[in-house]
C-alpha cells in the first residue's frame, strides 16, 4: 500500500509542530523518521494513528483519501502495551475481538507464535515473558491488523542495548516476509540505517523533512552497520546543524 | 521470623482477651457493667439458635442492600466516567450523603417506608453505595491513556474500551470498595433494624440492652462481627473466583 501525506498540520495549541509537512511512501516501503528531540515524530505518527486531529492536511491511501484513520494503521507505540490480565494468545488477537473475527485470528496467532520466537506462551500472562519477548508479542498483535500499513514508534526504545538490538536483527529478517509499508519513528540512528530503504530527516517544529537519504545496500549486516560511520556522522550533522543555528 | 509475623495479629487478640477476663475477674465486675469475654462465649452458644435467627434477617437485609448497591455502583460508575459534567454534579450529592449520620436518618426512612424491610435495606444502600460507586469510577479512570488509544487505533468502539479495557483494569479498585461495603453491610442493617424492627440483630440488641443482659449484648455484638468478617471473606472469595489475575499474583507471592 502507498501512503501519501499532503500538508499536514498539526498545533498544540499555539505551538505549530507540523507545518505543511507532505511525503510518500511506496507500497513495501521501509522508511525511518528521524529528527531532534521535540521536532515532532511521535507527534505525526499519532496524528496519522488517529489518536491526535491534525489541523489540516490529507492523508491517502493507494491515491484514495482516508476519511478516518482509526482501524487503517497498524500502530505499535513504544511501550508493548499487552493487557497484564490477559494471555498472551487473548492479547495478540485484540484487532480480531474488535472486528469480530477473534476465533480465525487464534488459528492464524498460533500459526505464527514460533516465527515470532513465543512458541509456547500463548497461555502465558506478559508479566512472565522477558521485555524482548513482549516486545516481539506486541509486534505479532501489530503485525495480525488488516492493515498493509505499519506504524511503528519507537519500539525497542524502551529495551537494553543487547536485547534492542536482537530485535532489530529479527525484524530486519522478517521484513522481507511481511512485504508490508512501514513508517518507523525511532531516535536511534543505527536503527534506521539497519533498518530503513529510506531516512526522512525532520527539523526543528514547523520545519518539515530536512534532508531525505536513501540506503540502497539489500545485503545488511551487523558488519556493514558498523563500517557506516560516515553516514551515521552525515545523519549526526544534518540534525546537530540546524539545532545549533 | 516469617511465621512470628503471621501469628503476631492472633496472639494480640488473644492477649488483649485473657488481660480483658483477668481485670473482670479480678476487680470482680458486675455482669450486668461487662461481662468478661468467657461470659460472652458462654451466652454466644448457649444463644447460637436465637441469635441464628435474627442473623438469617439482617443478613439477608444486608446481601439485598449489596445487590442494589453494587448494580446502582456499577451505572452510575460508568456513567461518571463517561460524562465528566455528571461526575462533576454527582460527586458533591454523594459525598454529602455519607457526611450525614446513618442514625439521623434511619428514623426518616422509617417515617417515609414504613416498617417493613425497605428502610433497613435502604440504610445498607446509603452505607454500601459510596465506597462501591467511588472504587469503581475511580478505577475507570486510572487507567493508562496508551492502551485506550491501542484500542482506538484498531478502530475500536466506545462500547469496546468499557468492555475491553476499562472495565477489567477497574475489577481490582472495585473489588477492594465491595470489601468496604461487605463489611459495612451487616452494621448498616443493624442500624436500621436499631430504630424500629421486629426481627434481626438490630431489635435482638435494644432488647438485651433494656433488659442490662450486656453478656447478650456482647455475644450480639460478636456474631455482627463475624458476620461482617464473613461478608468481606465472601467478596473475597468472589474475587478469586471471578478474577484469574488475582489467583495468580497470590501464586506470584506464595
Amino acid at each position: 500500500m502507498r501512503l501519501q501525506v499532503e500538508k499536514l498540520n498539526f498545533s498544540y495549541g499555539t505551538n505549530r509542530i507540523l507545518k505543511d509537512l507532505s511525503f510518500q511512501i511506496k507500497d513495501g516501503e521501509f522508511v525511518s523518521i528521524l529528527g531532534p528531540s521535540g521536532c515532532g515524530k511521535s507527534t505525526l505518527l499519532n496524528v496519522l494513528a488517529g489518536i491526535l486531529k491534525p489541523d489540516g492536511g490529507k492523508l491517502l491511501i493507494d491515491g484514495r483519501a482516508v476519511q478516518e484513520p482509526c482501524g487503517t494503521f497498524a500502530y505499535m507505540p513504544q511501550e508493548d502495551l499487552l493487557f497484564p490480565w490477559r494471555t498472551i494468545l487473548d492479547n495478540v488477537c485484540l484487532y480480531g475481538e474488535i472486528h469480530h473475527c477473534k476465533e480465525a485470528m487464534r488459528a492464524e496467532a498460533l500459526q505464527k507464535l514460533e516465527q515470532f520466537g513465543l512458541a509456547g506462551c500463548e497461555d502465558k500472562y506478559p508479566d512472565e515473558l522477558s521485555g524482548g519477548m513482549r516486545q516481539r508479542a506486541a509486534f505479532l498483535r501489530t503485525t495480525l491488523c488488516e492493515a498493509g500499513i505499519y506504524l511503528l514508534d519507537e519500539p525497542f526504545g524502551a529495551l537494553d542495548v543487547i536485547t534492542r538490538g536482537d530485535m532489530q536483527d529479527w525484524l530486519q529478517s522478517l521484513c522481507s516476509d511481511l512485504k508490508k509499508t512501514i513508517l518507523l519513528v525511532t531516535h536511534d540512528t543505527d536503527e534506521a540505517i539497519y533498518l530503513s530503504d529510506r531516512i526522512l530527516i525532520l527539523g526543528e517544529p514547523g520545519e518539515g523533512i530536512r534532508k531525505e537519504i536513501q540506503i540502497q545496500e539489500k545485503d545488511r549486516t551487523r558488519e556493514w552497520l558498523y563500517a557506516q560511520g560516515e553516514l551515521r556522522a552525515e545523519i549526526h550533522r544534518i540534525i546537530k546543524e540546524k539545532e545549533t543555528r | 521470623m516469617k511465621k512470628w509475623s503471621k501469628a503476631a495479629p492472633v496472639l494480640v487478640i488473644a492477649a488483649l482477651l485473657l488481660l480483658w477476663e483477668a481485670v473482670v475477674q479480678l476487680a470482680q465486675i458486675p455482669l450486668y457493667v461487662l461481662p468478661a469475654p468467657s461470659d460472652m462465649f458462654r451466652t454466644f452458644c448457649s444463644e447460637f439458635q436465637t441469635l441464628s435467627g435474627h442473623a438469617l434477617v439482617t443478613v439477608m437485609e444486608a446481601l439485598v442492600g449489596m445487590a442494589i448497591s453494587f448494580a446502582a455502583g456499577i451505572m452510575i460508575g460508568i456513567l461518571m466516567d463517561a460524562m465528566p459534567v455528571f461526575h462533576r454534579c454527582i460527586y458533591p450529592i454523594l459525598v454529602v450523603t455519607q457526611t450525614v449520620p446513618v442514625i439521623v436518618l434511619a428514623p426518616i426512612f422509617i417515617i417515609y417506608m414504613g416498617f417493613g424491610y425497605a428502610p433497613k435495606i435502604l440504610t445498607v444502600v446509603l452505607m454500601c453505595f459510596f465506597p462501591i460507586v467511588v472504587s469503581f469510577s475511580d478505577g475507570l479512570g486510572e487507567m493508562d491513556a496508551g492502551y485506550l488509544n491501542l484500542v482506538r487505533t484498531y478502530g475500536g468502539s466506545r462500547a469496546q474500551l468499557y468492555r475491553i479495557v476499562k472495565i477489567p483494569s477497574a475489577m481490582i479498585s472495585l473489588l477492594s470498595g465491595l470489601k468496604v461495603a461487605a463489611t459495612y453491610s451487616i452494621s448498616g442493617a443493624v442500624v436500621g433494624e436499631w430504630i424500629a424492627s421486629q426481627s434481626g440483630l438490630g431489635y435482638y440488641l435494644i432488647r438485651a440492652k433494656n433488659g442490662y443482659m450486656l453478656d447478650k449484648v456482647f455475644a450480639c455484638v460478636l456474631m455482627i462481627i463475624l458476620l461482617s468478617l464473613l461478608m468481606n471473606a465472601l467478596v473475597k472469595l468472589l474475587g478469586y473466583a471471578v478474577l484469574p489475575s488475582l489467583r495468580r499474583r497470590r501464586s506470584i507471592q506464595s
